[in-house]
């Protein structure tokens, strides 16, 4: 992918005069050994840590392990319980359903947020910086400010001018939980995105936006028929990651909202962690972690295909 | 205005350092708009140096956004159970609810469990991730190294919930359950991003560099810790600035993989100080605020080079 892409011509002739010089002097010696040494053990560390719990995991979702003790296989049938229960569905529902809303709002916000911190305002660095400062603080202390915030002084602010959605706390109202969940998802990751829209708009020619002005273009048009244009790539990757990092909720709802009222703001990570390591349904929450992860890995091809896209430029 | 100008100074100047600009074709084209800019603006200072001063306002307003949570959790942080809730300075500022909050999560101890963590994580994983990345870039067109990048790479788009379970019983029996097993896992598993960060940056440093010190006799070893370690020195910045704010914010892991308390990290230690202690908000909030305050008083201090050290694994 991105890489190899770029290897295309150059190094592959290269490869090819390499190649067939080691053909004609000593076939075997074609790379230094030290290459070797630099990634096969840092492959099998890799392997141990990743792969090997990844293929175990595949294997207990065929069984009833407690994850301790003895266990018997018991082929699909933990697949065949999770297509019939309600409570995984609506976690995979509710996690489409806020990744897709925070994705769309960090794009958005984000977008904004780069043009004007790139535009003509004072304090250009200094408002950078404090546009970031969410990227550096932990999500789920984050999430304990702002559950207070939601619980405390917000509904007596509500009940203060009479909203009554407003008058009660959104955590506890099934309905409206994921309010919450979402906003403080998009309050953190706003900046990331924001500093990669950045980076896109600093790939902007300015010369472009004169030679529209002298051609009479105002702001508005200069920024959607120039700046959102050549920002394309920019708002693949972004839309991707966002949505990415959004299907993993699980820190901002253990602060939130611990998966309640009821059950009804539970990610799949966060019914994943509660059920498979103290719920008692380790094999299950497995299987349960194979369907995400094929679900993931979908989204993830995606996201290659979008990389090498880019890469080709 | 200064302070972006400054920034893009010093990216290019870094840059300049090496013989070829050591970045992908987008940051290339990035460093060349900004000295144009900003040559542009030199010209014609008039226009392109007008500060929009409406759009400033605008900035500032937005800006609160950000600010007034924090400025909310400070002032929470030192009020009392009776007076908490608004955005009024506390009548009686109370320092004593750091005291308390500082005991009940152990605080020196969770700081220091984060510190060893990250600190340790972060050195082992510029030390071993570089050379994976440029043992994996230069040998790219051959077939055993493409196929060691997709196995690296491919672990970036496995979401760790999927891995968790085996995970923690697989460290269990390894009787790694402590900070030791969380710095292994973190350079393990942050090695697929960092690859990704790393190969491009390396393959724009030219192959001929090296080829003087090889034909001297030096090792692949040798020339790797020698020549181009030295050289990735930019990105290195920002695989450091991006491990550390990714090992000290995170909770997932100590989460699942730590089981002594004393262990704990100060993200987990704030997860189980909520869980016991609800009711004394101004205590919870001070905890709060000192669980942020390492991280956000380094980046006060850094803040340009954090910025600009992200920025440049965006652009990659």
């Amino acid at each position: 992918m991105a890489t190899t892409s770029q290897t295309s011509h150059a190094s592959r002739n290269d490869a090819h005069n390499f190649a067939h010089k080691a053909k004609l002097s000593q076939p075997r010696r074609k790379v230094d050994r030290a290459y070797y040494w630099m990634t096969v053990p840092a492959a099998i560390i890799f392997a141990f840590f990743l792969y090997v719990p990844f293929i175990q995991g595949i294997m207990y979702s065929f069984t009833n392990s407690q994850g301790f003790g003895s266990f018997r296989w018991i082929g699909l049938s933990n697949y065949l319980a999770l297509f019939q229960d309600e409570r995984v569905w609506h976690a995979y529902g509710f996690t489409i359903f806020i990744a897709v809303i925070i994705a769309i709002l960090v794009n958005l916000i984000a977008m904004f947020l780069a043009v004007l911190l790139n535009s003509r305002i004072a304090f250009k660095g200094g408002f950078r910086a404090i546009f970031f400062i969410p990227y550096t603080l932990a999500i789920l202390i984050i999430g304990y400010v702002f559950r207070y915030i939601f619980m405390n002084p917000l509904p007596a602010l509500g009940q203060a001018l009479g909203i009554d959605w407003l008058s009660e706390s959104m955590l506890t109202n099934a309905q409206l939980a994921w309010i919450p969940i979402v906003f403080v998802s998009v309050w953190q990751s706003v900046a990331y995105n924001t500093l990669l829209y950045l980076a896109g708009l600093q790939t902007i020619d300015q010369e472009v936006y004169e030679a529209a002005e002298i051609d009479g273009a105002n702001a508005w048009q200069g920024f959607w028929r120039i700046t959102f244009p050549l920002l394309g790539p920019f708002v693949t990757i972004n839309a991707v990651l966002s949505l990415k990092g959004a299907l993993g909720a699980f820190d901002q709802i253990v602060a939130l909202t611990g998966g309640g009222p009821s059950e009804a703001t539970e990610t799949v990570s966060y019914l994943i962690y509660a059920n498979g390591m103290t719920g008692g349904e380790y094999a299950y929450q497995t299987a349960n972690a194979v369907v995400y992860f094929i679900l993931l890995a979908i989204i993830g091809f995606i996201q290659l295909k979008f990389f090498s896209n880019r890469e080709q430029i | 205005m200064s302070n972006t100008q400054n920034s893009s100074k010093d990216s290019s100047q870094t840059m300049e350092s090496n013989p070829r600009s050591p970045m992908g074709a987008m940051g290339r084209q990035g460093r060349n708009s900004l000295n144009a800019s900003s040559n542009g603006q030199k010209l014609r200072l008039s226009k392109q140096n007008r500060v929009s001063w409406p759009l400033t306002v605008l900035t500032a307003v937005l800006s609160l956004t950000v600010l007034v949570p924090l400025y909310f959790a400070f002032v929470s942080s030192l009020k009392t159970n009776a007076t908490i809730g608004g955005l009024e300075l506390p009548q009686i500022w109370n320092w004593d609810n750091y005291a308390k909050a500082w005991d009940l999560v152990n605080y020196p101890r969770a700081v220091w469990n984060t510190l060893i963590i990250t600190v340790c994580a972060t050195i082992l994983t510029l030390l071993s991730n570089t050379f994976v990345a440029y043992a994996v870039a230069r040998n790219i067109d051959k077939p055993f190294f493409r196929f060691m990048y997709y196995f690296f790479v491919a672990a970036m788009f496995v979401p760790f919930t999927v891995i968790m379970l085996p995970l923690a019983q697989e460290i269990g029996w390894l009787h790694l359950d402590n900070q030791l097993g969380l710095i292994i896992l973190y350079v393990v598993l942050g090695l697929g991003t960092n690859l990704f960060i790393g190969i491009g940056f390396i393959r724009s440093i030219p192959e001929s560099l090296e080829e003087a010190a090889r034909i001297d006799g030096a090792s692949t070893w040798r020339v790797f810790w020698r020549i181009i370690f030295p050289l990735m020195g930019p990105i290195n910045a920002t695989i450091a600035v991006m491990t550390v704010l990714w090992v000290w914010n995170d909770f997932m892991l100590p989460l699942i993989i730590l089981t002594d308390q004393s262990n704990a990290t100060l993200q987990l230690s704030q997860y189980v100080f909520s869980s016991q202690f609800t009711m004394n908000y101004p205590v919870a909030f001070a905890s709060y605020l000192m669980a942020m305050a390492p991280v956000l008083i380094v980046y006060i201090f850094a803040q340009r080079w954090v910025v600009s050290g992200v920025m440049r694994g965006a652009v990659k």
